[in-house]
């Protein structure tokens, strides 16, 4: 292959550059919010009331915390002690909840390779794994759909295939949270449970979520997903290095989604699925770096993204060899 | 007499719970049968408090179901009050004037049935305060949702203070003070427009599901609300007529008739201009009407319901319109049809088939559960209790303060 020409990596820059400029808008008005949050006056709910086990009161101060976007590093600190205590209460495993913020200069981004993908799903299996995603009712953040060549839409695919793969004449396509560089999800959520952080992941406080699945209805890609009963892990296969953002264990009611494995991809490692795909069909890395993989295959291969015509600008593209 | 104008706040609400508490052997067989169906949604909910949504027969495709069909229709029966408000406060229509707190008392208990219904549709019910201002956070003005929760809080409040003013000072034996009250009832006539425009933009606004995100929703929900409601304020009305001693004229009748026809036929006309986009040229986005007239890969839960509603809006329609014989016989059936019709088409018939297929192309069927039903059947109910309670006093304070100025007017 050969070196990248000038204007390629204009382009890429040219929309790198409107992401970073609308991003400058969106943390002013966050400061804002911040500001009006500092009213928040739930500290003073004290420790409970008397008579309580150490579970149902760290329960009932979890209950009265502010949203994470509104929490100082004291508050953080607090909850993440909490919730680490509540671990051993209740799963009696010790987990580490990492509160890391995003760096600078790093906007996440994502890349398909449909011609490589032969459909064996260790992405899927490994997502499960590394999020401590629900066993009960088997919730998946990644779907494969089976595609027969000459279609490209993925209601012409099966997502729900069970046999030997690959199979001729067909390919095969990665859907999942394409953390939209505009997400109506964001949009729509009436509480401001749900945003997208600095680094490009759109992720859910899930202790803020009131569950009203507005957000599901407005994700153009199937890319949420409801506990719509208590998730199930059994504590031997839980994650222990987690992410308050990421993979914690979530509760009843709450929605959640793909967040690029925000508790790796935050320490410079990559996503579990990345890792795990046998065909090296996945690409992830930074955009704002012109050396990553991303950035190459941005600027060598032909790319294109689903439902473009939405105006949502996933960060995830699809591409061929 | 006992209509002192000494009267506080306070016997006003303590006479109006003695007078709900009189009544003859079936005001009581009914308020045991409406508790029957309170308790059993009651218990329904401790069960899908217990073991989460995953009662109900939503999932991660038919996200929103029963209750939020609900929602929606009876967002359209609160809204319809100013189906009457507006003839009454604006036109000064005595005929209108002489019963529009029943309608405002329909459209306060269709709120208290809507509001319910959100809440036992969240997954964590508990949280609720994080959508108030202040000590919570409010998505607003990007999130829709955040404009529902603040048009249908605003219009309970004005359908719930208007009248509140106007039966005290009745009960007091004097006459409302309008200058006091006319500035509400201005702001609600907008309002009960808007709780409709938005609650319709929930769903407008989503450009994820094709099947909503259609400019013809809004005005849509408003002609079906404005149909649909007051044909049940109008079934309301024949209700006390026939069982209590507060009559209403014919002449109404006939009048809410010609605003129901036109409604209902401007919401037929829309609702033909939609299924013609859809099925003329049937694109990718017609999928969720094909699932909803057609069923689609052999999901066809929703077929039988969306042709009993249009044959049922249509022989409606044309039996009010057309009114055989002049005969209220014929009108309160086609009443009763035109508002069961609308409830099957814009509750279930239009949030149902908008997430089906979802995005990916898979279709489910969707069918609600016992637990569900049980729940929506008591929160139907409760609705009914609260119209009844409110209705019965000020049936009574109405009734007497007629009197009270009849008798006055010779001195």
């Amino acid at each position: 292959m050969g070196v990248p020409k000038k204007d390629e990596y204009r382009a890429v820059d040219d929309f790198v550059g409107r992401i970073l400029s609308r991003k400058n808008d969106r943390r002013s008005f966050l400061k804002g919010a911040v500001v009006t949050g500092s009213a928040l006056a739930l500290s003073g709910c004290g420790n409970g009331l008397p008579g309580m086990g150490e579970e149902s009161v760290l329960a009932w101060q979890e209950f009265f915390k502010a949203n994470y976007r509104l929490m100082t590093e004291t508050e953080k600190r607090d909850t993440v002690t909490r919730l680490e205590k509540l671990a051993r209460i209740r799963q009696g495993i010790d987990v580490r909840i990492s509160t890391r913020e995003p760096r600078e200069n790093v906007l996440f981004g994502y890349g398909f390779n449909i011609s490589r993908c032969e459909g064996y799903m260790d992405c899927v299996a490994a997502c499960v794994k590394e999020n401590n995603v629900d066993r009960r009712s088997k919730t998946q953040y990644i779907r494969i759909f089976e595609m027969e060549h000459g279609k490209m839409n993925v209601d012409a695919g099966d997502g729900k295939y069970f046999h030997e793969v690959p199979v001729d004449g067909h390919f095969y396509m990665g859907v999942q949270c394409f953390q939209c560089e505009n997400p109506p999800c964001v949009k729509a959520c009436p509480t401001k449970a749900t945003w997208q952080e600095p680094d490009g992941i759109v992720v859910v406080d899930y202790d803020w979520c009131i569950g009203c699945r507005y957000c599901m209805a407005a994700c153009p890609y199937w890319g949420r997903r409801f506990n719509w009963n208590d998730p199930e892990v059994p504590s031997s296969e839980i994650t222990r290095r987690q992410h308050y953002l990421g993979n914690r264990m979530r509760s009843r009611g709450v929605m959640e989604k793909c967040t690029f494995c925000i508790q790796r991809s935050r320490e410079g490692r990559n996503t579990a699925c990345v890792e795990a795909c046998p065909t090296g069909s996945r690409v992830f890395g930074n955009l704002l770096d012109p050396d990553s993989e991303i950035r190459f295959v941005l600027a060598h291969k032909k790319v294109f993204r689903m439902k473009e015509e939405l105006g949502t600008e996933p960060k995830f593209w699809y591409f061929m060899d | 007499m006992d209509h002192s104008s000494q009267k506080g706040f306070f016997s006003f609400i303590i006479d109006a719970i003695r007078w709900n508490l009189s009544g003859g052997v079936g005001y009581w067989f009914f308020l045991l049968i409406l508790a029957g169906f309170m308790g059993s949604g009651v218990y329904s909910y401790s069960v899908q408090f217990r073991e989460g949504l995953s009662a109900t027969g939503m999932n991660n495709i038919v996200s929103w179901g029963l209750y939020i069909s609900n929602f929606t229709f009876l967002v359209g029966v609160a809204a319809a009050a100013v189906m009457l408000i507006l003839p009454a406060y604006v036109f000064h229509d005595p005929d209108f004037h002489r019963v529009v707190i029943i309608g405002e008392g329909v459209a306060v208990g269709a709120l208290v049935m809507c509001l319910s219904f959100i809440t036992v549709d969240l997954g964590g019910p508990l949280k609720v305060w994080h959508l108030i201002p202040g000590i919570g956070l409010f998505n607003w003005p990007s999130s829709i949702l955040a404009w529902d929760v603040i048009v249908l809080n605003g219009y309970l409040l004005l359908n719930t203070l208007v009248p509140c003013y106007i039966l005290y000072c009745h009960y007091k034996g004097l006459p409302a003070d309008e200058r006091k009250y006319r500035p509400f009832v201005f702001l609600s006539i907008f309002w009960a427009v808007s709780i409709h425009m938005v609650t319709a933009f929930l769903y407008q606004g989503l450009p994820a599901r094709p099947f909503w995100n259609n400019p013809l929703l809004g005005p849509r929900f408003l002609a079906s609300a404005f149909a649909a409601g007051p044909a049940l304020i109008a079934l309301v009305l024949a209700v006390i007529d026939s069982t209590t001693s507060f009559k209403i004229d014919s002449k109404l009748f006939n009048k809410l008739r010609l605003i129901i026809v036109i409604a209902a036929v401007i919401n037929l006309i829309m609702l033909f201009s939609e299924v013609f986009k859809e099925f003329y040229t049937q694109t990718h986005h017609s999928l969720s009407a094909v699932y909803l007239f057609f069923g689609l890969d052999g999901h066809d839960a929703l077929v039988p319901w969306i042709w009993t509603a249009v044959a049922m809006n249509i022989t409606a329609t044309l039996v009010l319109a057309l009114y055989p014989g002049g005969r209220p016989k014929v009108l309160l059936p086609a009443l009763v049809l035109l508002f069961f019709g609308i409830w099957i088409e814009k509750g279930m018939g239009l949030i149902v088939p908008g997430l089906i297929p979802s995005p990916m192309g898979e279709v489910v069927d969707y069918s609600p559960t016992w637990v569900e039903i049980n729940i929506t059947l008591g929160i139907l109910a409760l609705g009914i209790f609260v119209v009844t309670w409110l209705i019965r006093p000020a049936i009574r304070v109405e009734e007497r303060y007629e009197t009270i100025r009849k008798s006055d007017v010779p001195v």
